[in-house]
C-alpha cells in the first residue's frame, strides 16, 4: 500500500520494574500520518510504553524504532523527531507562555529567525495569543494543556505523542482540545500516538485503536471494526435482581452474552429492538422490578469489556503522587 | 551550537526564575546580616588571640560568611531539581535533544549565577556595615574574590544537584541538606579557626577533607590581605577547588543522566 517506512515499529518491547512486568512483549506498528490510540485502564502500561518510545525509559528487552531510529542507540535523533504532551503538566509556571515556547524552541534547535513566526502561529492555533505574555501560573488547566500541545509542535515533529491529553479537564475544554487535535491533523502531516482511558476520546480521534491491558495488546483495529466484532446491540437493564433476571434470560434465542455490571445487566443480543420487549415481559412475569432500560449500538466500552472481561476504570489520575497530584487537583 | 544554545536556555531560565522571586532576594540579606552583626560583632570581645592571627573577629568571619552563603545557597539550589521533578518540568528537559552534560551544565551555571548573586549581596552588606564591623572592603577586593567565589560555587552547586538527583522527595532533601551543610560549614573554619596547637588533631584532619576549607582560606587570603596567615598557598587552594569542581561536574552529570 505504501512504501513509506512505518512511523513506529516495536518488536517484543518489554519493560520490567523488579517483579512487575509493565509492558509485556509489545509488538505494534504505526503508519505515517495515522492517529493511533492506545486505550486501556490506568496501570495498563500505556505511559510506560510512551516513555520508552520517547527514550525516557530503557526497555528491558525487545526493540523499537521511532521514525526509523533505534530508541536506545539513536536516542538524540528520536528526540529531535518527536513532540510530546505528557500526562502530567510539564511547563514552567514561573515563566510566561511565550517564554516557555521560546525555551522549547531553543532546546530543540529551531533556527532563531524562525522562532518568532512559528511561536506566533502555534499561539494563534491554540487561541492563546492574547494571554501569551502572562505567567503560566495564571492559566487555567485547559489553557495550560493547550499551551503544551502548542509547545509540542514548535519543532515540527513527525510524531506527536499525546499522553492522556484531556485527563482531568471539564467536558467543554475536552471538546475544545479534541477539535484542536483534529485541526492539527488536517494542517500538519503529523502522526499521532494518543493514550487514553476515555472511550469516547479514542473513538473520536483514532484511526486505529489498540486495547492494552496488563502490559499487553488484547485487540487492535479500527474503532468501527472493533465494534463490529461484537456483532450485536447492547440492552442495559437497571435492576436490583440482576442475577435472577440473568438466569431467566440466558436461554433466550438471540441473546449472545450477559455481563453483570454495577447496577444491573448488559445483555448483548442480535436484533435488540425485537428482543427488548420480550425481556421486559419475562421480567414482569417473574415479578422482577426493572428501574430502567436502554438499547444501544455497541461502543468501545463494550469492546473493552468484551476483551478484558471487566469495565474500564473511569477515574483517572489516582496514581499521581506529591506535588504533581496537588497540581492536578488545582487544575481541576 | 545546539548544545551551547541549550545550555544558555537552561541558564536563562534559572536566572529569570530567581530574579522574579523577590522574597528570596530580600531574605538573602537577612541571614548574613544576622551572622555578621550578632556573631561577628557579638563574639568579637571573646574571640581574640593567636588563632586569628592579626585579624579582629569580624575581619576573620566575613570571608567565612561569604563562603557560608555560597555553600547554603548552592545546596539549596538542588531543590530546584526536585521541584522541577515534582512539578513535571524535568521531563520536558530530560526528553529534549540536548546532551545530559549540557542539561547539567546549563542547570549548574544557572544555579551558580543565583548563588553568586547571593554571595555578592554579602559584599554589599559588608560594605554598608564596613565601619560598624571594622572591615576594609573595596571594589578591587571584590573583583579579586569573584573568581574564587565562582570556582567554589561550581563545585558546591554540583554537590547540591547530585544529592537532589539521588533523592526522591522534598522532605528528605531538607534533612540531607543540613546533614551536608553543617559539617561542611563548621569544618571549613568559616567561623572558628581549625588550625594551631589548641585545636584537637582529629578536628584538624577532618577539616582537610572539607573542600570549603580551601575556599574560605583562599577568600581570606584575598580579602584580609597580609593580616591573614594563609593555611595553604593560594595556588594550592585554587588547585584543590578546581579538582573538586571537575569531580563534582563529572559525578553530577553521571547522576543526572541515569536512565532507568
Amino acid at each position: 500500500m505504501t512504501l513509506l517506512e512505518n512511523a513506529i515499529e516495536t518488536s517484543e518491547l518489554t519493560k520490567r520494574f523488579n517483579d512487575l512486568v509493565a509492558v509485556d512483549k509489545l509488538s505494534i506498528s504505526v503508519e505515517q500520518g495515522e492517529v493511533f490510540g492506545l486505550l486501556g485502564p490506568n496501570g495498563a502500561g500505556k505511559t510506560t510504553t510512551i516513555s520508552m518510545l520517547c527514550t525516557l525509559l530503557k526497555p528491558t528487552s525487545g526493540w523499537a524504532k521511532v521514525n526509523g531510529f533505534d530508541i536506545v542507540k539513536q536516542d538524540t535523533q528520536v528526540r529531535k523527531s518527536i513532540g510530546i504532551v505528557f500526562q502530567d503538566p510539564s511547563i514552567d509556571d514561573r515563566l510566561t507562555g511565550r517564554e516557555n515556547l521560546y525555551m522549547h524552541a531553543n532546546l530543540y534547535g529551531v533556527p532563531t529567525s524562525e522562532q518568532k513566526p512559528r511561536i506566533d502561529r502555534v499561539l494563534k492555533l491554540v487561541e492563546l495569543d492574547t494571554r501569551a505574555d502572562d505567567l503560566m501560573r495564571t492559566y487555567s488547566g485547559g489553557m495550560r494543556r493547550r499551551l503544551e500541545i502548542a509547545r509540542g509542535l514548535i519543532h515540527y515533529p513527525k510524531i506527536l505523542f499525546l499522553d492522556e491529553p484531556t485527563i482531568g479537564l471539564d467536558p467543554q475544554t475536552r471538546e475544545h482540545i479534541w477539535s484542536y487535535i483534529e485541526d492539527l491533523r488536517k494542517a500538519h502531516e503529523v502522526t499521532m500516538i494518543l493514550t487514553t482511558h476515555y472511550m469516547d476520546e479514542a473513538d473520536r480521534l483514532s484511526d486505529r485503536i489498540a486495547i492494552m491491558d496488563y502490559g499487553k495488546i488484547v485487540a487492535s483495529d479500527t474503532p468501527a471494526k472493533l465494534k463490529d466484532t461484537l456483532e450485536g446491540d447492547v440492552i442495559s437493564i437497571k435492576t436490583k435482581e440482576a442475577a435472577k433476571l440473568s438466569s431467566l434470560v440466558a436461554g433466550t434465542v438471540g441473546v449472545l452474552k450477559i455481563n453483570t455490571v454495577n447496577d444491573g445487566l448488559d445483555i448483548t443480543v442480535r436484533g435488540g429492538k425485537a428482543l427488548l420487549p420480550r425481556i421486559v415481559e419475562t421480567a414482569a412475569k417473574n415479578g422482577i422490578f426493572i428501574e430502567s432500560v436502554s438499547l444501544r449500538e455497541p461502543n468501545l466500552a463494550d469492546v473493552f469489556l468484551h476483551y478484558t472481561g471487566r469495565a474500564i476504570r473511569a477515574e483517572g489520575g489516582d496514581e499521581l503522587h506529591g506535588m504533581a497530584a496537588i497540581r492536578r487537583r488545582q487544575i481541576k | 551550537m545546539t548544545e551551547m544554545r541549550g545550555i544558555y536556555t537552561l541558564w536563562l531560565r534559572e536566572v529569570k526564575r530567581y530574579l522574579r522571586d523577590r522574597a528570596r532576594i530580600v531574605s538573602s540579606f537577612v541571614q548574613p546580616l544576622l551572622w555578621l552583626a550578632i556573631f561577628g560583632k557579638g563574639l568579637s570581645s571573646i574571640a581574640t588571640g593567636v588563632q586569628l592571627g592579626n585579624l579582629t573577629y569580624p575581619q576573620y568571619i566575613f570571608p567565612g560568611i561569604v563562603g557560608q552563603t555560597l555553600l547554603f545557597t548552592s545546596m539549596f539550589m538542588g531543590i530546584s531539581v526536585i521541584w522541577d521533578r515534582e512539578f513535571g518540568f524535568l521531563k520536558e528537559i530530560m526528553v529534549a535533544p540536548v546532551s545530559q552534560f549540557s542539561v547539567f551544565l546549563g542547570k549548574m551555571l544557572g544555579d551558580s549565577t543565583d548563588a553568586l548573586i547571593q554571595g555578592t549581596m554579602v559584599f554589599v552588606l559588608g560594605a554598608l556595615l564596613a565601619s560598624f564591623l571594622g572591615i576594609n572592603l573595596n571594589l578591587s577586593v571584590f573583583l579579586e574574590s569573584l573568581p574564587i567565589m565562582v570556582l567554589i560555587t561550581f563545585g558546591l552547586v554540583g554537590v547540591g544537584l547530585t544529592v537532589a538527583s539521588l533523592i526522591e522527595s522534598l522532605e528528605s532533601f531538607g534533612v540531607i541538606q543540613s546533614f551536608i551543610n553543617l559539617p561542611l560549614f563548621f569544618l571549613s573554619g568559616a567561623i572558628i579557626p581549625l588550625s594551631g596547637h589548641l585545636v584537637p588533631g582529629w578536628l584538624q584532619i577532618a577539616s582537610r577533607f572539607d573542600p570549603l576549607t580551601y575556599g574560605v582560606d583562599a577568600l581570606r587570603t584575598v580579602i584580609d590581605g597580609k593580616a591573614w596567615q594563609p593555611l595553604y598557598p593560594l595556588y594550592f587552594n585554587i588547585a584543590i577547588i578546581c579538582i573538586f569542581d571537575v569531580a563534582m561536574i563529572t559525578i553530577g552529570t553521571l547522576m543526572f543522566s541515569r536512565r532507568k
